[in-house]
């Protein structure tokens, strides 16, 4: 049997388990900005998702061959049933209760921010909505700027209305960094993000802008989003325009109907 | 004076208190006659004034939904079972091999109790729709009473089909006789899947009734053919057709794996060892297909309409995906845990064995890629240190790109692990078998290069241009596994045994796998049917019929996996029951079979034996 614990299979299952936590905890956390990528810590639920995969892992692998599971459960074996365990075996059968009740305090105590919360981003928009009196429907809506006119005085015009009224918020650079981005919570979105207006039809970033955070529809709770409803302070062809604007700016394709349907953006 | 004459003129004079006897009856039956005639049509709007009824306690949407789930698990296993009944039987008939007839009987003994729930259930959950949704079934029985009636006569058939075929096995073995009976079989399957695509034409027509259908259509106005294949029936079709197959594995294999633990014999144990491999491969290798099926229906929504689309894959029902990717997971990394526990009762199986680690790891970085969402659940510290909703660098993770590569290089390495597995005790003689190993390699190795390709690609292009990746990610897996396979099955031919396979020596733990497998499969099916159920938010007939009763509000997903949490503890617990029943009715048939196992005679099918050709 090895003696080192690094070579012994519950070592090993040790070992990897820790060094799983220190990655999700903190390696992606703050290696990816030594690279020049940006990052952030990740969120208690994603970190406990992760760790629940990889502690299945490792109990699979120390039980997939016999002899594995054998040398596996033979400290444990005897630590539960050797006489001249008794002290291990006591401290163990203390601490790990203990352990499990102050876990169980800490999830159940109160405290005064809000529990963690669901919020879906990207909520189903409406069939049609009413933009000043008149009905729009959304299914199958294009961009008539592209159609119309020239492309480049839209995407001027958008950029005027951009700085004017967006840019506080979503920053000049559109990557959600504005003056008073700091000041919001959820912050304003980068449409530099790969996972926003690239998977977006323009009717769907239409709506938005027009009915903002107000017109949230109720599945997109909890409902905190400072986006002002632009629709009273925007003319149709306005908020149109600043989409352009979004789209040329960012260099993101704005996603397009297909004849024979599409799919959609997976979470 | 006529007396009649006097009467009359006294009629004529109205006096208080004149009432009918004083002779306005006749005018006054007419009226009723007249009352009635108008009041037809409302007697005939009798039932339609009791729009909904209710249930004590949990309240009818929820009677009405277990029921459903209940039935609908218990009929995805009487249609998968006689599919691979059959499939056994002529592995038998045309391999000669009496084995597979036992074992294809033995399925076939499970099913006559599970047929019987099913159809039980099947008249509760009628009996409920009648009770609780009265108006919105009768104005499906007005679209669909032809097909009703149609699937009627058809499950009587079934039924004496079933019957026929179970109680006939034994005299009808030999000869045309044995033709007669697997042509039973297929019938049987036949009338089984008519079924189910009749009943997926109404459930479908809920979701997308054909265009021309609104509000104002009257039901009878409402063609029975346009509605049975409205835009997501083929689809819904295919997959569960599909799924039902890897349900009825995976329901086998648990079965085995009971009676694995519960036998008490050397031959016992080979038997349900071999039987809950054929399950478990059977259940895997449909679950490889079944992707590609759903990707269709998935379509198909998104087709019909983008709201319904956005909801299920982007709005509220997204996170539906992350537990089914979680599940998912569970089933690919429980699957291979079964290959990797069984090569160890594999002669000449240890050489791969250094191998499973970096396939294991492999899986679990595919499921944490899988799995992490896109929009995460955090709290607002969490948000505010984020930046926003989505993790400035885990949120790659979260798009279509990296959630496609991680599932196909899982189902790659699923596929290895099952490669392995049939090659443990082989030792091919052709003169190019290095060579053709070295091929095998090449493939994995180009389509694993090719699959990370498009997944890396997939960031820089498009959504709809991505979207397309999927398609040739998904090709270049499935031609790696045709592939391969093909060398493979070229490159066995005749090869030499490092010993035979030692059935029945698995230790126990294993067999929990197959249980986790079973579970898995069937709370998918309650998950994923609710998602696809409840895209129609408030509305019974998508944007025709609007469910105005209490429980119109879409449930919560909590709400929602204790229901169908609910729903799988009491399709198992009947299902232990029958399990139960099972080895009450006969004791199996394994004395041929298990002794010649026992004594590592049996090779599987898909295990051929070394000296065929």
């Amino acid at each position: 049997m090895n003696t080192k614990p690094w070579k012994h299979p519950l070592g090993q299952a040790a070992i990897v388990v820790v060094l799983a936590y220190v990655l999700f905890e903190w390696g992606i956390w703050l290696l990816p900005p030594l690279f020049g990528v940006a990052s952030a810590p990740v969120p208690a639920t994603v970190v406990l998702q992760y760790m629940g995969t990889v502690v299945v892992g490792v109990l699979i692998w120390v039980s997939d061959s016999e002899e594995r599971w054998k040398q596996f459960k033979a400290p444990i074996h005897r630590v539960m049933v050797d006489p001249r365990q008794k002290v291990l075996r006591t401290a163990l059968m203390v601490t790990i209760p203990l352990l499990v009740a102050f876990m169980t305090f800490d999830r159940v105590r109160p405290t005064v921010s809000a529990p963690a919360a669901l919020r879906s981003v990207h909520p189903a928009p409406p069939g049609q909505i009413d933009f000043r009196g008149e009905t729009m429907v959304l299914n199958g809506l294009e961009n008539p700027l592209r159609h119309e006119g020239d492309l480049e005085e839209h995407y001027e015009e958008g950029k005027r209305i951009y700085v004017q009224n967006c840019m506080p918020c979503h920053g000049d650079a559109l990557d959600g960094q504005g003056h008073f981005a700091s000041a919001f919570n959820p912050a304003p979105l980068s449409f530099q993000d790969p996972g926003t207006i690239v998977q977006l039809t323009e009717s769907f970033v239409f709506w938005r802008i027009a009915k903002g955070g107000p017109g949230l529809p109720r599945e997109a709770t909890p409902w905190d989003s400072a986006m002002p409803a632009w629709e009273d302070l925007l003319t149709a062809e306005e908020i149109w325009q600043v989409t352009i604007y979004l789209y040329e700016q960012t260099g993101w394709e704005p996603r397009t109907w297909e004849e024979e349907g599409a799919e959609g953006e997976e979470h | 004076m006529l007396p009649g004459v006097e009467i009359t003129s006294e009629r004529n004079v109205p006096k208080p208190g004149m009432t009918w006897r004083s002779g306005a009856g006749p005018i006054l039956l007419l009226g009723a006659l007249v009352l009635l005639v108008m009041a037809e049509p409302a007697f005939a709007q009798v039932p339609a004034g009791r729009d909904y009824g209710d249930f004590p306690v949990i309240g009818g949407r929820a009677a009405v939904w277990v029921a459903a789930q209940v039935h609908l698990l218990f009929a995805a296993f009487v249609l998968g079972v006689p599919m691979f009944a059959v499939v056994t039987e002529a592995i038998g008939m045309f391999g000669g091999d009496e084995r597979y007839d036992k074992l294809s009987k033995e399925f076939t003994r499970l099913l006559l109790v599970a047929y019987s729930a099913t159809a039980i259930w099947g008249g509760i959950l009628l009996f409920l729709l009648v009770t609780i949704y009265p108006t919105l079934f009768s104005y499906l029985a007005q679209i669909f009473n032809l097909s009703m009636w149609i699937y009627v006569g058809l499950f009587f058939f079934e039924s004496f089909t079933l019957y026929l075929y179970y109680y006939g096995w034994d005299r009808w073995k030999k000869g045309r006789a044995k033709w007669f009976h697997w042509g039973l079989g297929i019938a049987l399957n036949v009338w089984g899947t008519i079924v189910m695509f009749i009943a997926n034409g109404w459930l479908t027509y809920m979701m997308s009734p054909p265009a021309d259908v609104t509000v104002d259509t009257a039901p009878q106005m409402v063609q029975l053919w346009s509605a049975l294949t409205n835009a997501t029936w083929m689809p819904i079709n295919i997959h569960r057709l599909i799924a039902n197959v890897v349900f009825g594995g995976a329901v086998v294999g648990a079965y085995a794996a009971y009676r694995f633990l519960a036998a008490k014999s050397d031959e016992e144990r080979a038997h349900y060892d071999w039987m809950g491999y054929v399950g478990n491969m059977i259940a895997i290798g449909a679950l490889i297909v079944l992707p590609f099926a759903g990707y269709w229906l998935g379509r198909e929504i998104y087709e019909f309409n983008q709201q319904m689309g956005i909801t299920m894959m982007g709005g509220f029902m997204s996170w539906l995906w992350i537990i089914q990717a979680f599940l998912i997971g569970i089933l690919f990394l429980a699957g291979n845990y079964y290959l990797w526990v069984g090569m160890g009762r594999i002669p000449g199986a240890e050489r791969f064995m250094p191998y499973t680690k970096y396939m294991l790891a492999v899986l679990i970085v595919g499921v944490i890629v899988w799995a992490t969402p896109n929009t995460m659940i955090a709290s607002r510290e969490e948000f505010a240190a984020m930046g926003g909703t989505h993790h400035p660098f885990l949120s790659v993770l979260g798009l279509m790109s990296g959630k496609n590569t991680a599932v196909n290089f899982m189902i790659l390495t699923t596929f290895l692990s099952f490669l392995l597995y049939r090659r443990a005790n082989k030792e091919p003689v052709v003169p190019w078998a290095r060579t053709g190993t070295i091929v095998q390699g090449a493939i994995f190795v180009v389509a694993s290069a090719i699959v990370l390709f498009y997944g890396i690609y997939g960031y820089m292009v498009p959504t709809l241009v991505r979207i397309g990746f999927s398609v040739y990610q998904v090709l270049t897996v499935l031609a790696c596994i045709i592939g391969v396979i093909t060398i493979d099955l070229l490159m066995l031919r005749g090869a030499t045994s490092r010993g035979e396979i030692q059935w029945g020596r698995m230790p126990q733990r294993s067999q929990y796998a197959l249980f986790i497998l079973a579970v898995t499969f069937t709370w998918l099916m309650g998950l994923m049917g609710f998602a696809r159920s409840g895209i129609r938010q408030h509305w019974h007939v998508f944007e025709v019929i609007r469910d105005t009763s209490p429980w119109a509000a879409t449930p919560a997903l909590g709400y929602s996996s204790v229901v169908i949490s609910a729903c799988v503890l009491i399709f198992f617990g009947l299902v232990a029951f029958i399990f139960w029943l099972g080895s009450l009715a006969e004791k199996p048939v394994i004395s041929s079979a298990g002794r010649a196992s026992a004594a590592g005679g049996i090779q599987s099918e898909l295990q051929p034996a070394p000296s065929e050709g």
